[in-house]
């Protein structure tokens, strides 16, 4: 028996509120679907990942203290992105230490308790592996390294995959290896990046995938871009958009 | 001649960039990285305890520098009771001139060398040459870059960067040696030929340390070929050079590294030679020993709380093979003796975050996360990349974007004008969905398309389809 929750706060991050906002719409189908009571506190902004990762810590902080400000108040908080979710869960605490604030330490050590990446929060907190979905598509699953690194999520996604009528999942090589995103790694060391990405869409590519599809969207724009620019017909799709297909839809 | 020392001479951005060009050398970095990952893995999981081991590495490394100075004096007074002499090298300079003072007094003009990155740290070799004084590097892959001309490329595979056909080419050109073939067996026995006569005739040897215990004054190298071995006992003096951190309280630490080093490093379960000694014993081996313990900057990382992790590093290389921008770019990338994720964050530290080429290392991970998860001695290298970042200046433009970036999120009504600023400009570049091409994007758009902002956002989608803001 899963966990009985009230009301989801979503969390759907900067980037996917700008940029893939389908993939938020999707995290609402599907919990909505599931029979869950959906909230989206529009207070919401960035976690200030970006900023504290590039070595901006006092930029950082402003954008730390307002997430943690409003969110406070939630039951539980579930993200479609398990970067961002790894900043609130591993980073929040240590960057309150560093800039002395013991108060804020101690909300954001409550607030990562209760703050979960969608597939994790769907096996381990739900304990729902078969969410009823369907997508009858050749399917390859990119483990994004915060999702396997930080938030040690290997199995829930896969496990909700397999459950996914008429999707065949196929392996692909060197999974845990980096798909050279690493945010604004991106940018700075951008031939570095590439030729990682190179290596990644070649493995997708040997897969004979119609979609590559990961836990986080800022990987999947990275690997969709090199994928656009090549011309190729793959394309990239974040778990939830997966999930929250059915066959009617 | 092999030994760098740390100051790159570039950005690595600028280094990677070149590197990135040489096929030869990713497909060699390629092929060796992914054997020796593969065989790490293997040797590292039949050990039940290996998770236990990692703790305790982390916490005697931990215990040590804790306790650095008196470790530190211990040792030297043990060394002394034993026969042996310190002498204590604030930077390089002074360590080269110690060295050389010492290889002076004994009118040695060669001197044999076992692997050290300590001594290429320091860029030793190029010091002694500018006395006169030859020094022969005798592990093989070390010797492999002397003779090219390299600096070493992998902190434990230093010719990771060569192949055979290339390595027959310099042995026959440099050695004489007469080599029809590139068969291995072939090519280390040219090697062991020179270097053979070379120990029998050294008056002075140099050796680095992998560690040295502070309560019995025992200093110690491990390695693979029985070169080492040979320097540290066949000639009459043996001067060693170890960096302050590789000092250990207690002989017992052994028992812990002795299993941890080889099977990250070599993915050996054990080194097949493994020399200790302490002091000088009448009648067997060396009958001078002197211990030169360098700081260059190493007390200036134990000062940092976030940073002095770093100094739990006991050089495995575990870290460079599992990295993918090291497998990529290679080790003459990060521009310094230490590369790959540990030389990251080693190099700019022990350099005092000063030397704005080896600052661009920090930004050279993509924060992915395999090396913590190899590390022997745990080491958070994310966790020092990120707070380096943040020791690092930036330029004028990229700190206007972050703030304004850092404003547009203060706030979702300003976070809203910013994406509505952003879809109204992008008109202007959006071609088919996306965009290929736009100024300040040049970082992305070189490799890859960006997707266009779509008409309606997440909140706007929401506020509309809920009527409400939450």
């Amino acid at each position: 028996m899963g966990l009985l929750v009230a009301t989801i706060d979503l969390f759907i991050t900067c980037l996917n509120d700008a940029l893939f906002p389908r993939t938020g719409v999707a995290m609402v189908t599907l919990f909505e679907r599931l029979g869950h009571v959906v909230r989206f506190n529009a207070a919401q902004t960035c976690c200030g990942q970006m900023h504290l990762n590039s070595g901006y810590r006092e930029e950082a902080l402003p954008l730390i203290r307002r997430f943690v400000d409003t969110f406070s108040g939630a039951e539980v908080v579930v993200a479609p992105s398990a970067s961002c979710v790894a900043m609130v869960r591993e980073m929040y605490v240590k960057a309150a230490e560093e800039a002395g604030d013991n108060a804020l330490a101690a909300r954001a050590t409550e607030l990562a308790g209760k703050t979960f990446e969608l597939s994790e929060f769907l096996v381990g907190q739900l304990a729902i592996v078969d969410v009823g979905a369907y997508f009858p598509h050749r399917v390859t699953y990119h483990p994004t390294c915060h999702s396997l690194r930080l938030l040690k999520v290997a199995e829930a996604p896969l496990q909700l995959l397999r459950n996914v009528k008429g999707l065949e999942l196929v392996d692909l090589k060197v999974a845990d290896q980096c798909c050279g995103f690493g945010g604004t790694f991106s940018v700075k060391n951008p031939e570095t990046s590439t030729a990682m990405m190179v290596d990644k869409i070649g493995n997708i590519e040997d897969t004979g995938a119609e979609f590559c599809v990961a836990a986080d969207n800022s990987c999947l724009m990275h690997l969709g871009g090199g994928f656009s620019r090549k011309g190729s017909p793959i394309k990239t799709i974040h778990l939830a958009e997966i999930l929250a297909s059915t066959e009617t839809s | 001649m092999s030994g760098g020392g740390l100051h790159p001479a570039h950005s690595f951005t600028e280094e990677a960039r070149e590197n990135l060009r040489n096929r030869q050398l990713r497909a060699n970095l390629g092929f060796a990285t992914k054997t020796i990952r593969e065989k790490r893995l293997r040797v590292t999981q039949e050990l039940p305890d290996w998770e236990d081991l990692r703790l305790q590495g982390a916490a005697i490394k931990d215990e040590a520098l804790a306790s650095l100075s008196e470790n530190l004096l211990q040792l030297e007074a043990r060394v002394q009771a034993a026969g042996g002499q310190v002498h204590w090298a604030r930077d390089a300079a002074e360590a080269r001139e110690i060295v050389t003072a010492l290889i002076q007094k004994h009118g040695a003009k060669e001197v044999v060398k076992v692997k050290s990155i300590t001594t290429d740290e320091i860029e030793l070799n190029k010091g002694l040459e500018e006395h006169g004084i030859h020094a022969i590097e005798t592990d093989l892959a070390e010797l492999i870059c002397q003779l090219a001309g390299d600096a070493p490329s992998h902190i434990l595979v230093p010719a990771i960067h060569k192949n055979r056909t290339e390595i027959r080419d310099l042995f026959r050109d440099k050695l004489g040696a007469d080599l029809p073939t590139d068969d291995p067996a072939k090519l280390a026995d040219a090697a062991r030929t020179y270097l053979r006569q070379k120990f029998m005739s050294a008056k002075v040897a140099i050796s680095g340390a992998n560690f040295a215990i502070a309560e019995t004054g025992t200093v110690c190298v491990f390695e693979s070929e029985g070169n080492g071995r040979m320097c540290l006992t066949l000639p009459e003096v043996l001067i060693t050079v170890m960096g302050i951190e590789k000092v250990l309280p207690h002989w017992e630490d052994m028992a812990v590294f002795l299993r941890l080093l080889p099977r990250s490093s070599t993915a050996e379960r054990m080194n097949p030679y493994n020399s200790f000694w302490t002091g000088v014993h009448p009648g067997d081996g060396p009958k001078e020993f002197h211990l030169v313990l360098l700081d260059n900057g190493r007390t200036n990382v134990l000062a940092s709380p976030v940073g002095r992790q770093t100094l739990r590093c006991i050089r495995c290389s575990a870290c460079l093979n599992v990295c993918p921008v090291y497998e990529r770019t290679g080790g003459h990338s990060y521009g310094s003796v230490y590369p790959g994720p540990i030389g990251a964050i080693l190099t700019p530290q022990l350099l005092g975050m000063r030397d704005q080429n080896a600052n661009t290392l920090p930004y050279a991970s993509s924060l992915c996360g395999a090396c913590v998860e190899v590390c022997p001695v745990r080491i958070d290298i994310p966790e020092v990349l990120i707070h380096l970042r943040g020791e690092t200046s930036k330029s004028w433009f990229e700190r206007m974007a972050m703030r304004f970036v850092a404003r547009a999120m203060s706030s979702p009504g300003r976070f809203l004008r910013a994406v509505k600023l952003a879809r109204f400009g992008q008109k202007f570049f959006v071609r088919k969905g996306v965009i290929r091409k736009a100024p300040g994007l040049g970082g992305w758009t070189a490799s890859r398309d960006l997707p266009a902002l779509p008409q309606q956002s997440f909140r706007e989608w929401w506020k509309e389809s809920r009527g409400r803001e939450s």
